[in-house]
């Protein structure tokens, strides 16, 4: 029975291919609106979780200034290379502390010069940044603690400079300071907030203070927590420890701001999936409407078929065979239309994720659950006309012009 | 023949349209036995029950009082859906209008009956195009109604009627809509499949002429049974 309803059911819409395929527009908007939505929302959080993971584990920011807004830093005390040894010294949970200041500088090598930031650090920036060598060395931490003339630089600084030649040995120029490209890093990508992570040189601290900047601040400690450690129990003790160490007042605001990587990945994959559910929405609600637009065409060819249903009814169809063919007719159709949503939906992701330079993240769930709610509509929708054609008195539908 | 149990039997029944002042009795109490075999022509004037009567006969509709018995079964206990079945078990239907799906080709529509019966598509393909070759239009099968004519498409008509060998076909005005020389060929088929299938007839006519190939004429008035004859012939 459910058989012949399908024949039945196929063969009507086969009869009207046109109007078939306006009813299903509407499921098919819907339907690619909300998976494409949802793969390139998967895409996005997947990426900015991946990004946040790659600037390190357990990460905290220490920096000059407070929390909300830039101006106020400029009132507030530089660290220096104490502060960060304290810090090491005095909180066992932190595994890693790196002392960093950085300037823009032009690095010069033969003709070629590249506009770029100069960085120094110690030698715990490169773990502590998740920074791994592809070539050459890092630097030593008896080579931070001279201040030796030494550089590593990233990968967008290599193709600069030196195009596809190998890096390292040469020296090259920085401002006042020459120094030997010692190692180059393994390539990052872009961040988060779209800058370019190989663009950068890193020298020992030392170097940096004595060479280029000409002072003894520290504008910024990265710190890694050790594994096990709960990250907010350590920022407040590092509040403490600087605290004390900047004879803050108890009244007195933090004069320097510890950020935890891991609150900004939580805030930004909550802002990427609020903007999925809010675009989700506006998806679900054409969905809606093509249930709606499903339910018109329906109701519109139970009355042009009356005598159809007449003569079915006639030569011995049951109420619910009738039923059954123009159920099964509006459920053909809603999931035609969601197979054909689902398909446009998946290479519409595929182009967009490309343009967009998200990752093409495929989303199982989302697919089952659109094509079974496209189903459903058919069924919900479709079950008042199919009912209204059922009941038909087969005496007056025949006699139906 | 009288000594056989009665196809179907109708006894004492009247249908009642409207209510109070608009009261309008289509059938007004008639009896009448059909048997196994025979060909009856229904005739009278317009609205005089004979449509009334046959959607009765047809299981379409229920008498509003009297009985009528199909092999001896009170249709009027039956409910919707039982006899629906009686109907695709039974009967064949012809209307006036032809009456065949649209868009829809001749073998299509002749299957029709055999798609509710559950028949497999090897078989219904098989026994449609027997019935179409029946009818004398083996070779329209694939066309449309609207690629047929009035004639071919009540040929169809009477090929979907009778594709599951019923019991009783019953045709409302099945020469209604047709020429003289159409209608003698839906005539003919009609006897023939009365005399070479044993399928009884139920025809309800305008025509003297075509009243003549019946073995019977019931002749309706106001809603009753005025004279109830063999033909001649
Ligand atoms: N559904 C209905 N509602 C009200 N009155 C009806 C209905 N069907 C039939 N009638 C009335 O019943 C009477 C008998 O109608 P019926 O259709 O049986 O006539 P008929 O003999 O078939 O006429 P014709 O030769 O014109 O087809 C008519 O007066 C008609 O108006
Ligand atoms: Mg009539």
């Amino acid at each position: 029975m459910l058989i012949n309803a399908f024949i039945l059911a196929l063969r009507e819409l086969r009869r009207n291919v046109m109007r078939s395929i306006l009813t299903m527009l509407g499921i098919i908007i819907g339907v690619s609106a909300v998976i494409t939505l949802v793969t390139l929302g998967g895409g996005a959080t997947q990426q900015v979780t991946q990004q946040i993971a790659s600037l390190g584990s357990n990460l905290l920011m220490v920096s000059v200034g407070k929390r909300m807004g830039a101006g106020q830093s400029s009132g507030a005390p530089m660290f220096k290379i104490a502060d960060a040894d304290a810090l090491s010294r005095e909180l066992p949970e932190l595994s890693l502390v790196a002392p960093t200041a950085a300037a823009p500088t032009t690095a010069i090598f033969g003709n070629e010069n590249w506009s770029t930031n100069i960085t120094g650090s110690t030698e715990a920036f490169f773990p502590v940044s998740n920074q791994q060598i592809a070539l050459g060395r890092l630097f030593t931490a008896s080579e931070a603690r001279v201040g030796a003339t030494v550089c590593v630089i990233g990968q967008t600084v290599a193709t600069k400079l030196f195009g596809a030649q190998d890096p390292v040995g040469n020296r090259i120029r920085l401002n006042k300071l020459s120094c030997v490209v010692i190692g180059l890093l393994k390539p990052k990508g872009q961040s988060t907030m779209g800058s370019d992570q190989d663009d950068l040189i890193v020298v020992p601290l030392r170097t940096f203070q004595r060479r280029i900047a000409g002072n003894q601040d520290v504008s910024l400690i990265k710190v890694s927590v050790k594994d096990g450690f709960d990250t907010d129990q350590a920022k407040q003790r590092i509040e403490q420890t600087l605290r004390s160490r900047r004879h803050l007042a108890s009244n007195e605001e933090n004069n320097f701001n510890v950020l935890d990587m891991k609150e900004i990945a939580a805030m930004l994959s909550t802002t990427t999936q609020t903007l999925t559910g809010l675009l989700s929405a506006v998806g679900a609600v054409s969905l809606l409407v093509g249930g709606i637009g499903i339910m018109n065409i329906m109701l519109v060819s139970v009355t042009e078929r009356t005598r159809e249903i007449g003569i079915r009814l006639a030569i011995g169809a049951l109420e619910r065979e009738v039923l059954l063919q123009f159920l099964v007719e509006a459920v053909v159709l809603s999931s035609l239309g969601g197979i054909i949503g689902i398909v446009l939906a998946l290479s519409a992701s595929v182009l967009l994720a490309s343009l967009l330079q998200v990752p093409f993240v495929f989303q199982g769930g989302i697919i089952v659950i659109a094509f079974l709610f496209s189903a459903s509509v058919g069924v919900v929708f479709g079950y008042f006309p199919a009912r209204k054609a059922a009941r038909l008195d087969p005496i007056e539908a025949l006699r139906h012009e | 023949m009288s000594a056989d149990l009665p196809l179907l039997e109708l006894r004492n029944v009247s249908k009642v349209y409207g209510k109070g002042d608009a009261t309008m009795h289509a059938l007004a109490g008639i009896d009448l036995k059909i048997y196994p075999g025979e060909f009856v022509a229904v005739m009278g004037p317009s609205g005089s029950g004979k449509s009334t009567c046959m959607n009765i006969l047809g299981c379409l509709d229920t008498p509003t009082a009297g009985q009528y018995l199909f092999q001896g079964i009170d249709v009027g206990a039956l409910n919707r859906n039982q006899r629906a079945l009686l109907r695709r078990h039974y009967l064949g239907f012809v209307f006036q209008g032809f009456n065949l799906l649209n868009r829809t080709s001749a073998l299509e529509n002749v299957e029709l009956p055999l798609i509710y019966r559950g028949t497999a598509t090897a078989e219904r393909r098989l026994l449609a195009r027997k019935a179409l070759l029946a009818v004398g239009l083996a070779d329209r099968e694939q066309h449309t109604p609207g690629e047929l004519s009035g004639g071919q498409q009540q040929r169809v008509a009477i090929a979907r009627a009778i594709v599951t060998g019923p019991s009783l076909l019953l045709a409302d005005e099945p020469t209604g809509n047709l020429d003289s020389a159409r209608s003698i060929e839906i005539m003919e088929l009609l006897t023939a499949f009365n005399r070479d299938q044993g399928i009884t007839v139920v025809m309800v006519t305008h025509e003297p002429d075509m009243a003549a190939y019946a073995k019977r004429i019931v002749q309706f008035k106001d809603g009753l049974i005025a004279h109830d004859q063999p033909t001649g012939g």
